[in-house]
């Protein structure tokens, strides 16, 4: 084990990880948005709307998210189609080709979470609501959500931690985050070892900080199961 | 273009389909080497030995937070090394070889392992405690209680999260399409860089992983049905 | 990692199934790697099998060794460290012999020689340069030739041009154009698809590879002069293992049999369509 290689690739490995950061951000937040609307798309009473959320959700979990990225890096673009039309200025750029499979990956993957929390709020809760005369949306921001949300929070921080893991696959297509650094030292210094067991400690360090979070979060949103000094 | 799929000398049909052939070979033993790792996970997890579990969680936590890439990578380039390490041990002192198929079992399987090992010590924690001292009661053994309440328990309780494991397991196959091995995804990159055509041979490759991972949901289904015939509905 | 080790060890069992490499020290059985995707140096046809210049010289060197051939594929980015495991023994992947790979590897050979050049797309400015010199030799720049490279320099301000990751042609981007943005790709066909989609606006590599690659696309001409020498190396060669010296002076044989007899000229002719060995 070169130690001193080691601490010499550090700085190089980390000025990947605010662009791991953002990628997972980005895919996260916007994923979240894509993930209600298909919750809210399989709950809903429209056979088709139904029918479309499901189609992605089969679809994107049901593959590989190196497909997923692959199909829309390489394989959108060939389309002369899509090349001239508005999307290619954002198609154009590997970043957000890669926030996009991870953006739609994730939003099939929570979109599952939601709908489970959604379906786990008891319905003598709503009942109740409705015979205290709260309208839909109001039942909704003060009984469902926030039910659902505590329901929700331990497998989406799960989802979270994939999502860092998988933004490594962003490499694959040049972007050069922690991953694509990776590999970019190890053509310099051929050193597998040092570099990727590195890398490994950053992605680990990067998960055990988001993992402390979500904990956080989690205890924050449940005073009633704190015991009581 | 179609004929670019077609099978034979001309096409890239029949490598699409041995590609899947050896996707199946490469999930099926890497989940089956991924339950014996889960088992032994498990069962150090809940064995009481602190040093066992500290182990097992090291091992759960550091899989489960490195990206699967890098860990396959780890195991592609020093999977001989070490295993060459561990060999030497034993007093053989040549020069072992680790064909990419092994190295791809193992690496997933480890990926495979740490993720059924939460299902399984999940599920072994499920049986009722109520039941087991019952079975004592009875007067069987312990080896008697494993095999006639907790295995079955939860065997039943796990099947659902070994499910999803499995589905887990196929999809990071994928990934050691990296160390060259002739399965689905390396496949269709190598064809889609030789005929420029990466939207017919990705979406071929995503139509093979959805039919893998459709079939393999309607068996689990199957096989939790066959689990739950015996528990009353409420 | 103690735990890895230990799961390991469970490998080890499985890896009795696996074959022990034949014996080091007789080189009656060589293990080579090439890419697969580097046409025409080496390729895979559409029936799975490795094909190009270099597998059919593979076997013909091993003929001449009366040693038994394996030949695989290896993704170009880990070609050396894999080599430095042990996972085969020769490396035959159109790979450049330079002073960098020297240190970690040694090369028998050269083998061919073949000049780097630019591809872009049909029409853009960059195709429409013209330069006085057919040929660059980067050993030794004379002025004239510093006036083409400054040339370049400005004609691709702003612009982003695709290599293969870990090759002379990233080495020339970073050494020579430092300003120009580089973006690496796995393989060189893949850089070739972004040319053709217009994510990049040109692509540098070896010039009977961009040839390929551009005989295929319409949309896609070859530019500018041919760079040779420097950082670019000097031919390409088979890489082994430093240690194996009883190998390269063996393979350094077959390779010199090999270009006495016309066999190199032959295959050259047969894959390239001009003679590429090295005289």
């Amino acid at each position: 084990m070169n130690w001193q290689l080691m601490w010499d690739s550090l700085p190089t490995l980390l000025s990947g990880l605010p662009l791991t950061v953002q990628l997972v951000a980005l895919a996260e937040v916007l994923g979240l948005g894509v993930a209600m609307g298909t919750a809210l798309m399989r709950l809903s009473t429209s056979r088709i709307a139904d029918a479309v959320a499901r189609a992605y959700v089969f679809v994107f979990r049901g593959t590989p998210l190196l497909v997923q990225i692959f199909l829309i890096y390489y394989g959108l673009g060939q389309f002369p189609v899509i090349r001239e039309s508005v999307l290619w200025v954002f198609l154009r750029e590997p970043y957000w080709c890669a926030v996009l499979a991870l953006m739609l990956n994730t939003g099939a993957y929570t979109s599952e979470i939601i709908r489970g929390a959604i379906l786990s709020v008891p319905h003598g809760q709503m009942e109740a609501a409705r015979a205290c005369g709260m309208s839909r949306f109001l039942m909704f921001r003060r009984i469902v959500a926030p039910i659902a949300v505590r329901q929700a929070l331990p497998a989406y921080g799960n989802e979270v931690i994939l999502m860092v893991k998988a933004s490594s696959l962003a490499s694959t297509i040049t972007l050069l985050e922690i991953t694509g650094l990776a590999r970019r030292l190890i053509a310099q210094t051929y050193a597998v070892f040092e570099i990727f067991i590195l890398a490994g400690a950053i992605y680990l360090a990067l998960n055990f900080l988001i993992t402390r979070l979500i904990r956080f979060a989690e205890w924050r949103l449940t005073p009633y199961l704190r015991a009581r000094a | 273009m179609l004929e670019l799929l077609s099978f034979g000398d001309r096409g890239w049909g029949d490598q699409l389909l041995m590609g899947a052939a050896m996707t199946v070979a490469v999930s099926v033993s890497a989940f089956l080497l991924g339950l014996v790792f889960g088992a032994a996970g498990a069962a150090a997890k809940l064995g009481g030995n602190l040093l066992l579990a500290g182990l097992a969680e090291v091992y759960t936590t550091v899989i489960r937070g490195v990206p699967e890439l890098l860990v396959i990578y780890l195991l592609f380039f020093g999977g001989s090394g070490m295993v060459m390490a561990v060999a030497r041990v034993f007093g053989y002192d040549g020069y072992v070889e680790v064909n990419a198929f092994t190295i791809g079992v193992v690496a997933v399987g480890l990926i495979s392992g740490a993720y059924s090992t939460e299902v399984i010590r999940g599920a072994v924690q499920a049986v009722p405690h109520g039941q087991i001292e019952a079975a004592k009661a009875c007067g069987m053994g312990r080896w008697l209680i494993l095999r006639r309440v907790l295995v079955p328990q939860t065997l039943r309780f796990a099947l659902p999260g070994l499910g999803n494991v499995w589905q887990l397991t196929l999809k990071d196959t994928s990934l050691i399409s990296v160390t060259a091995l002739a399965e689905i995804m390396r496949m269709a990159h190598v064809a889609a860089g030789s005929t420029r055509e990466p939207f017919l041979f990705y979406a071929t490759a995503a139509v093979l992983y959805l039919i893998l991972t459709s079939v393999s949901t309607a068996v689990f289904e199957r096989a939790e049905r066959h689990a739950m015939r015996g528990v009353r509905r409420a | 990692m103690k735990k890895t080790v230990a799961a390991l060890a469970f490998g080890a069992i499985l890896a009795i199934a696996v074959s022990p490499a034949a014996a080091q020290d007789k080189w009656s059985k060589i293990r080579i790697a090439t890419e697969g995707a580097y046409a025409p140096w080496n390729a895979t046809a559409p029936s799975g099998e490795l094909i190009g210049f270099e597998v059919d010289l593979a076997r013909e060197l091993c003929r001449k060794m009366n040693a038994e051939c394996q030949i695989l594929a290896q993704d170009w980015d880990g070609i050396i460290p894999a080599l430095q495991q042990g996972k085969y023994d020769v490396i035959m992947a159109g790979m450049s012999i330079t002073d960098e790979r020297k240190q970690v590897i040694d090369f028998a050979g050269p083998y061919g020689s073949e000049p780097t050049a630019f591809a872009t797309i049909k029409g853009s400015a960059l195709a429409g340069m013209t330069f006085d010199l057919k040929g660059v030799d980067l050993a030794t720049v004379e002025p004239q030739e510093q006036q083409i490279l400054d040339a370049l320099a400005k004609a691709l301000e702003g612009k982003t041009v695709g290599v293969q990751t870990s090759t002379i042609q990233a080495n020339f981007m970073e050494r020579l154009l430092p300003q120009v943005r580089m973006r690496t790709y796995g393989t060189l066909d893949e850089a070739g698809i972004d040319l053709v989609n217009g994510r990049l606006d040109a692509m540098l590599g070896d010039r009977s590879a961009a040839q390929e690659i551009v005989k295929k696309e319409e949309s896609l001409t070859m530019f500018g002069p041919n760079f040779v020498r420097g950082v670019l190396g000097e031919g390409v060669g088979a890489g082994l293992r430093q240690r194996d010296q009883d190998l390269k002076a063996k393979l350094n044989a077959a390779i010199a049999e090999a270009n006495g007899d016309g066999t190199i000229a032959r295959l050259s002719e047969q894959w390239f369509g001009y003679d590429i060995s090295v005289k």
